[in-house]
């Protein structure tokens, strides 16, 4: 493999110095300027050797594993056989929170930011420096921030108000008339599973499997005091939001993404020639209209190539989902925004360090970076296809 | 020179950018239903002026103006106008043809549609309506689903015009509307200022003096921000009472 490269690169300087050469009979040029031409073709040439040599032999290396059954099943035999699907529906729905969360408001600020604030005011400036700063602030940083304060502070504090209501709630349950704690204040498991189930059962599901371990500390159909029964359940809820889960990882991701979202839609925005604002504004639209039906169409390119860039930067990212969601092996699709979810470029990790048995899991791991990077390159070329349809739709204004 | 009919009125108005003063002590009557055009050399204020008619002024930053401009007797800079309302009766084509990048029908139906009229058949009325006065209609009718950015720099300018006429103005403002045509498109644009005028107050800036003799009732000399002289164009171009009027009409300075 490596003398192909070297072949490749050799046919290549030979390629690109003969083609300039051509050129140059007809105008006869300095030789220091040739080699400049040259030096800079054979730059552009080798990116394009280097990202085709990367995907063939990732290719090569894990075409073996490569398959339809890889893709839809999960993984089994402790990571050493099976498929990627749980990954890849993680990653894709990971990406497609991020975007619904992040694009919207990354936008936003570019309007607000393009539109309607004064470019030397304070507060201008200070937003200024906060998208900059976000823009540099390491990712690894961003999971960390993320584990502190969306899991540590905001989900901490939706569980406390969530399961306090809950356990409210319950208490009012078992003190009902109808209660089968209302006579003696004692009740065995059924009857308490009973009780749950009549309250609406969905609601109560978690109680409803402890019921089993609480009868099982006072023995099989023994009454159990109802006092007991609520500090049992009171210890013993699990917490929901105060944990990592595809919400917080995407929310974390969205604040990873926002400064290349702001970026980008600015930059679309002010491309906008003037002349249209004005036509606008003098046939009586007002500024929010003209936002709304000239500038936003017109930006639609832009916000689009924001959303791609967007959406290749949070498929590949893994260090700001690594304390904020994402899981080692969960067989189970994410169910709700408050699942874990497993996700590819942590899938490649795992397999890379974690492994039982490094033979099995190397065509493995070739395969799923192989389906990352796929995944990536199909996620942009529809953005890329839809930017296109968009543009020619709207033809250009310049 | 006495106007009847004063359909707009500027009284003592200065306009500042930043500290550099572009306007001193404008006063004049604009006349109903007439054309009146604005002449001088570049940077001499016309446009400058011709955009404080609209308050397009207002959307650059550190633009300061004093005095009043008053229109059908009401002063547009006071407190309580509402721009939105005022634009909607001032219409203004612009120097560069400016469609949006959307159907024909789209382009002309936007001022009534951010003006709130949604229904279809009233859309179609009213641009059926606005081409046909823009005379547009017969080259447009085939293909109003079409991008107007296909259509030629003349019949994108017209189509401007139809734009400015489908939200109804009183008023029509056009800064150099035919400065980047050919002859042959000027000339039709030049036709229709002349159709328009019976319904219409038409001000118009522009730097071609003979434009200015062949189509506007009035005319006013700008420059270096004053208004030097303003009176019949007839006189202005055959008999001026400044000295620097004449030298400009005849082509010694400017």
């Amino acid at each position: 493999m490596g003398y192909l490269i070297l072949i490749l690169m050799v046919i290549a300087i030979v390629a690109v110095y003969f083609y300039k050469k051509k050129i140059s009979l007809t105008k006869s040029k300095k030789l220091d300027e040739r080699f400049f031409v040259t030096l800079t073709g054979l730059s552009a040439v080798f990116i394009i050797i280097f990202i085709a040599y990367l995907v063939i032999h990732i290719f090569l290396l894990g075409k073996t594993s490569l398959s339809w059954e890889f893709l839809t099943t999960p993984p089994k035999d402790g990571l050493t056989g099976g498929g990627i699907f749980p990954a890849i529906v993680g990653t894709s729905l990971l990406v497609m929170i991020m975007s619904i969360i992040g694009v919207p408001i990354g936008t936003i600020t570019a309007i607000y930011l393009a539109e309607y604030a004064k470019e030397n005011s304070i507060f201008t400036k200070s937003i200024r420096f906060a998208v900059n700063t976000l823009a540099g602030v390491p990712s690894i940083v961003f999971g960390l921030f993320g584990l502190g304060f969306f899991i540590g502070v905001v989900g901490k504090q939706m569980d406390v108000v969530e399961t306090n209501r809950r356990l409210d709630k319950m208490e009012v349950v078992f003190n009902q008339k109808s209660s089968a704690f209302a006579d003696d204040g004692m009740a065995n498991g059924n009857e308490i599973s009973a009780l749950l189930a009549k309250n609406d059962k969905a609601y109560w599901s978690t109680q409803e499997e402890q019921v089993k371990l609480l009868s099982e500390v006072y023995g099989e159909g023994n009454p159990i005091p109802k006092t007991a029964a609520i500090k049992f359940f009171r210890e013993r809820l699990q917490p929901r939001w105060g944990q990592p889960s595809l919400i917080w990882a995407a929310l974390t991701m969205a604040l990873l993404t926002l400064p290349v979202v702001i970026v980008s839609v600015e930059e679309a925005i002010k491309t906008i020639p003037r002349d249209l604002r004005e036509a606008s504004l003098a046939l009586g639209a007002t500024k929010f209209m003209t936002i709304l039906r000239v500038v936003i169409p017109g930006a639609l390119p832009g916000i689009l190539t924001g959303t791609i860039l967007t959406i290749s930067r949070g498929a590949g990212e893994v260090a700001p989902i690594l304390f904020t969601g994402v899981a080692y092996y969960l067989p189970d699709l994410p169910n709700t925004v408050s699942s874990q979810f497993m996700h590819l470029g942590y899938h490649i990790y795992v397999l890379a360090t974690q492994s039982t048995n490094v033979e099995l899991t190397k065509s493995l791991q070739y395969a799923t970076t192989f389906v990352l990077l796929a995944l990536t390159f199909a996620l942009n070329f529809t953005a890329v296809l839809i930017r296109s349809k968009i543009r020619s739709k709207a033809g250009s204004h310049s | 020179m006495i106007i009847q009919n004063t359909k707009i009125s500027t009284q003592n108005l200065d306009l500042f950018y930043g500290t550099k003063q572009a306007l001193n002590d404008i006063t004049l009557d604009i006349p109903e239903n007439k054309v009146t055009a604005f002449i001088g050399p570049s940077g001499c204020g016309k446009s400058t002026f011709l955009r404080t008619l609209n308050r397009m002024n207002d959307l650059i930053d550190g633009v300061k103006i004093t005095g009043k401009v008053i229109i059908d007797d009401i002063d547009i800079y006071d407190k309580n106008i509402d721009v939105v309302q005022l634009r909607k009766r001032i219409g203004m084509v612009f120097q560069k043809s400016n469609p949006f990048p959307k159907s024909i029908y789209d382009n002309v139906a936007y001022g009534p549609r951010v003006n709130g009229i949604n229904d279809r058949s009233k859309l179609d009325e009213i641009v059926e309506e606005s081409l046909k006065r823009a005379a547009i209609w017969e080259e447009t009718k085939d293909r109003l689903k079409n991008s107007a950015l296909g259509l030629s720099g003349g019949q994108q300018q017209r189509l401007c015009i139809a734009r400015c006429l489908a939200v109804n103005p009183d008023v029509i403002l056009m800064d150099e509307p035919a400065s980047a045509l050919d002859p042959i498109s000027t000339s039709k644009i030049e036709e229709l200022i002349q159709e328009l005028k019976e319904q219409y107050t038409i001000v118009i800036v522009t730097h071609n003096m003979q434009q200015a003799a062949r189509i506007s009732d009035y005319t006013a000399f700008f420059y270096l921000g004053e208004l030097i002289e303003y009176d019949k164009t007839k006189k202005i171009f055959t008999n001026p009472t400044n000295k620097k009027t004449e030298e400009y009409v005849t082509g010694r300075f400017g």
